[in-house]
């Protein structure tokens, strides 16, 4: 008897294999887990000029004594542009917005708030992508909502969406204001 | 012949010259050829965040060439492998790594070929063993009267 049940081994074997690629089905492959909010790591360290103000150089202190939702984008990326609406409608509710024009040009990136509106406290001009490579910024838009200590507690990458900013957003900066 | 070492020529230079106006990817000069080789093999083993497959060097995505920029830059800065890795994964996560590091989370994945080699080995020497069994031992003298009963039956219908 023990002796058929062995011959089953194969299809268990088979089984445990389906349920490991159905789960595979449903997995997003744009989906990276941030290392960053992982290590709960501070905010990298950086120096750039604001995009309004070219001689006024802010540092990382920037983001510290409040919630504040950092994000990166630029005028050259369409998505951005489909995120502005959330991203204003998170201004409005009070969240704080700081942005990073990201391998950009200035006057493009003031074009781009002209149109689209500015929801940013301040943005910051990072023209050779520094500061996005210190967060690890593959593609914009990306969104870190960075704590009142400047630790980075939440990554989104790609757009906000009306959804994501109800389910995910609004929900993280009240946890940790 | 001619003809054949002509369209030869012809190829090699086409492949050249296609080579490098393919070219999001840069020629970098070096000194050094151990720094080269370690060039080349850290952009071989780093993985392009932005691609679904592909390493830096093999990629003309932006983010690819600022990683090659920077792998290019710590090299330059006497950085170890170890270091420069380290510095991309902090970044970017484990994902850019080719190699996973070896690690608590990692180790069924290391660990999986290895034990799946030692069951089978297991099973085929069980198999082995059983069949060994089976045929060393004889009918008794009852099982082969009961075998030829069983013939002859069905030799009579």
């Amino acid at each position: 008897m023990t002796r058929r049940l062995l011959l089953l081994l194969p299809l268990l074997g088979f089984l445990v294999l389906m349920a490991f690629f159905y789960q595979g089905l449903d997995l997003n492959p744009f989906h990276r887990e941030s290392k960053l909010v992982e290590d709960a790591r501070e905010f990298p360290a950086f120096e750039l000029s604001t995009l309004a103000e070219p001689e006024r150089i802010v540092d990382e202190s920037l983001l510290e004594g409040e919630v504040t939702l950092v994000n990166v984008w630029g005028e050259w990326c369409p998505t951005c542009k489909q995120e502005m609406p959330q991203l204003l409608d998170l201004a409005e509710r009070g969240v704080r917005l700081v942005g990073v024009d990201y391998k950009d040009t200035r006057e493009k990136g003031r074009e781009f708030l002209t149109e689209f509106g500015n929801p940013f406290e301040v943005n910051l001009f990072d023209p050779e992508g520094e500061l996005g490579f210190d967060l690890g910024v593959y593609g914009a838009p990306e969104s870190f909502l960075v704590d009142r200590d400047g630790v980075i507690r939440y990554h989104h990458t790609g757009a906000i969406t009306p959804e994501d900013v109800r389910d995910v957003i609004l929900p993280e900066v009240k946890k940790w204001q | 012949m001619a003809v054949i070492r002509l369209l030869l020529v012809t190829l090699a230079v086409w492949l050249v010259v296609g080579q490098a106006q393919a070219g999001g990817i840069e020629v970098r000069g070096f000194d050094d050829p151990v720094l080269e080789q370690r060039y080349q093999s850290l952009t071989a083993s780093l993985r392009c965040p932005k691609c679904q497959n592909q390493a830096i060097d093999d990629s003309d995505s932006p983010i690819a060439g600022d990683m090659r920029d920077r792998v290019y830059a710590m090299l330059q800065d006497g950085r170890s492998d170890m270091e420069i890795r380290d510095h991309m994964v902090q970044r970017f996560g484990d994902y850019v790594l080719y190699n996973p590091r070896l690690e608590g989370r990692t180790y069924l994945l290391w660990g999986l070929p290895a034990g799946l080699v030692v069951l089978g080995g297991v099973l085929v020497a069980l198999v082995v063993r059983a069949r060994r069994n089976a045929s060393a031992r004889a009918l008794s003298d009852e099982e082969r009267a009961r075998l030829d009963a069983l013939i002859n039956r069905g030799r009579e219908s």
